[in-house]
């Protein structure tokens, strides 16, 4: 029951939304609604809601992860964009009467609603069909919201993204045909637990063809080297909200997706196979990000860059299996909440000093937006993984594993490309909140109530540096059954 | 009975070559509209004995979708865009069609080596729904216009349906619906991207679609 309202909740508000004329009340049913999904999820972390839908839904200790992940980062989305919709409506006057059926704003929240509700879609399924359908559908939901600006850029940015994607996903759907050949007996049933039982019998050449395929599928959604085309026009694009939620919570999602071909593949026994090309993307993912941060001109590319690196980190952890896996899923947990941070308080810069060049963003701390600057710097040191972080104990657990299994050349290109993002932000991050600010720049006042501006960001840095400092068992528990599941501990 | 579904498959690849083949954009869309039908048949010719509702049901509803509703929202996308031909694509149209039987030779070499555990449809059945998918992806990644990559779009996702059917790999009707229904918003979400940017740049060639790159971002736009 609790699982069909977590899906159905957003996705009803979200398509009434679209048909809402009062602002406010709009808003306020998307603050509602993030905030009983946040609560139905907390109780689902107490008590394991049961399977629906004849097993087609139902939550497992990576789900769980995941769930609390998005949920957690979409309420704080929505606190931040609620305040970034009411700015935009006073800055341009123009919006609302620009043509279309329903209003800018309309589409926006109800794409947001429809966005978190197939995002939890993905993470509850349990039917492989299903996920695909509800990771397609994740695209679709997005695509407008990158769109939102209505600029050439963004355009550009929405097709892109939409066409990229969804031909990913197409191999990703044959991939899932050849699995349902892989599958020996004849009932053709791919729900994850039957499959699991059944993955003795499985023919092995269709089940590698299938892993190749739903892999780079859906690495293709989730921002992995060299499928990730897509990922830093889309993040730089769209609204930093929805930068947020892309960065934190969708490319997790993806990720979910290979994860559960994975788990047939461990049971089938072809594990060996799959680590050795979660270990080949997730280094060349990495090495990329290192090679595009060091000369990049765009803050928001940047941190679209060192999304794609993190991505590669998570593969890498789950590749190397035993201790790296449980590094892996802390490392999503921390990454996802700091670059939603991060994320937001890029928003914050754009609308204060209009551009995303970062050669001409100088001394924010010494400027208005003092508390943004000081977080951005702190969000810089949290994301590179410096010690008191989430991202530190993460990254630290991947590396021990890889000295504990002798892999030196990888240790060797992993480190190396970790100094050079670390170098390449640092001079980025320095640049921008020191120095002395530009005078020819035009800034523009971010609104009075700048608490809520930060807030949300803040909340999300403590909590970083609380895991990086303290897991609390319940927690690590939950990570812990999580890794088991992927063939870790 | 199997002579139907030889025909049925032959002409799909057929109707590939002319799609790979063709310049003019509504040519395209009628033909991915006549294969998709063709495919949309699939269920019903293959066993005529072991009909159901859930098979009509099906066969009817990706019939209208691919045979109708698509070209419906192709066409309107076209007319809106106002556009007649594809632009010069990359190669020509002989290296196309050349790149089109060089695709099903590949598709019958690599069919060739997969073990079958199923029962197949028909032997020919695995190459040709390869054959779709590489023409689909090749037509993407080769024209120029946003509206023939939507379509090579759509030939890729009929090879995948072909798949399916070929391998007669069963899954629930619901799951099938819902994939198709995807396929149906990916569509109509694309066909509304297109009339943007043709609103936008006055054309819909993604060539001039290059303003996002890493390093060299051009200063005008300060």
């Amino acid at each position: 029951m609790a699982i069909t309202i977590l899906i159905a909740a957003p996705l009803i508000t979200g398509f009434v939304s679209f048909f809402i004329r009062n602002d406010y009340f709009r808003r306020f049913l998307l603050i509602t609604c993030a905030g009983i999904h946040l609560a139905l999820t907390c109780s689902a972390l107490v008590r394991r809601p049961d399977a629906c839908w004849g097993g087609c839904f139902a939550l497992d200790s990576i789900g769980v992860i995941f769930l609390t992940i998005t949920s957690l980062l979409f309420l704080g989305a929505v606190i931040y964009g609620v305040k970034y919709l009411c700015d935009e409506k006073r800055h341009s006057n123009d919006v609302s009467t620009e043509g279309g059926f329903f209003s800018p704003e309309a589409v926006f929240i109800g794409c947001l609603l429809l966005f978190l509700s197939t995002m939890t879609a993905v993470i509850v399924s349990r039917h492989l069909g299903v996920l695909w359908v509800a990771i397609e559908a994740t695209t679709l939901a997005s695509a407008p919201l990158i769109y939102f600006h209505r600029t050439k850029r963004s355009l550009e940015a929405t097709w892109k993204y939409l066409l990229i994607c969804s031909v990913g996903i197409a191999l990703a759907l044959l991939g899932i045909f050849f699995l349902a050949v892989a599958i020996a007996n004849d009932s053709g049933d791919l729900i994850l637990n039957k499959v699991i039982d059944n993955a003795a019998q499985m023919n092995i050449p269709w089940l590698k063809a299938a892993f190749l395929f739903i892999f780079v599928g859906y690495g293709t959604k989730m921002g992995l080297a060299p499928f990730h085309t897509w990922l830093p026009d889309a993040h730089s694009e769209a609204p930093s909200v929805v930068s947020a939620l892309l960065s934190g919570a969708l490319l997790n999602c993806a990720f979910l997706g290979i994860l559960r071909m994975y788990q047939i593949c461990i049971a089938a026994g072809l594990a060996k196979y799959c680590q050795e090309i979660f270990i080949l993307f997730g280094l060349l993912s990495v090495f990329f990000a290192a090679f595009f941060i060091l000369g990049q001109l765009d803050y928001k590319r940047m941190l679209a860059y060192s999304s794609i690196e993190h991505m590669g980190i998570l593969a890498l952890g789950v590749g190397l299996g035993g201790g790296a896996v449980l590094g892996a899923m802390l490392n999503a947990f921390s990454h996802s909440l700091t670059k939603a941070g991060l994320f937001f308080i890029a928003g914050n810069i754009l609308s204060h000093y209009g551009t995303k060049y970062i050669s001409e963003v100088k001394g924010i701390i010494k400027g208005k937006i003092r508390w943004s600057g000081i977080l951005w710097f702190i969000g810089f040191l949290l994301i590179t993984g410096t010690p008191p972080s989430g991202i530190f104990l993460g990254k630290f657990m991947i590396l021990k594993e890889a000295v504990y299994q002798g892999r030196y050349w990888l240790i060797l290109i992993f480190l190396l490309s970790l100094a050079i993002i670390f170098i390449g932000m640092a001079r980025i991050f320095i640049s921008m909140t020191q120095g002395v600010p530009s005078e020819k720049v035009e800034t523009r006042p971010l609104t009075r109530n700048r608490f809520w501006y930060i807030s949300p960001s803040a909340v999300f840095f403590i909590l970083v540096v609380i895991m990086g400092v303290y897991l609390p068992t319940w927690l690590l528990k939950i990570l812990s059954g999580a890794a088991e599941a992927l063939g870790g501990f | 009975m199997s002579s139907w579904v030889d025909l049925a498959i032959i002409s799909i690849v057929l109707l590939n070559l002319m799609v790979i083949s063709s310049s003019r954009i509504s040519a395209c869309i009628q033909i991915t509209a006549l294969q998709g039908i063709i495919i949309g048949l699939f269920p019903l010719i293959v066993d005529l004995n072991s009909i159901t509702v859930g098979t009509i049901v099906f066969s009817a509803v990706s019939v209208a979708l691919k045979g109708f509703v698509f070209p419906c929202l192709l066409f309107r996308a076209q007319r809106e865009a106002n556009i007649r031909k594809e632009v010069e694509s990359i190669g020509g149209y002989p290296f196309s069609l050349l790149m089109g039987v060089a695709v099903f030779l590949i598709s019958c070499w690599l069919s060739s080596r997969l073990p079958y555990t199923h029962p197949l449809l028909s032997k020919w059945a695995v190459p040709v729904s390869l054959a779709a998918f590489f023409t689909g992806l090749f037509i993407i990644v080769s024209r120029v216009k946003a509206l023939t990559q939507v379509i090579g779009y759509l030939v890729l996702e009929n090879g995948i349906y072909l798949f399916g059917m070929a391998l007669l790999v069963k899954q629930s009707l619901l799951v099938e619906l819902a994939i198709l229904l995807d396929i149906f918003v990916a569509v109509f979400v694309m066909g509304i991207a297109i009339f943007h940017i043709s609103r936008e740049f006055d054309h819909i060639d993604t060539q001039n679609l290059d303003e996002l790159k890493d390093w060299v971002i051009s200063q005008q736009e300060l």
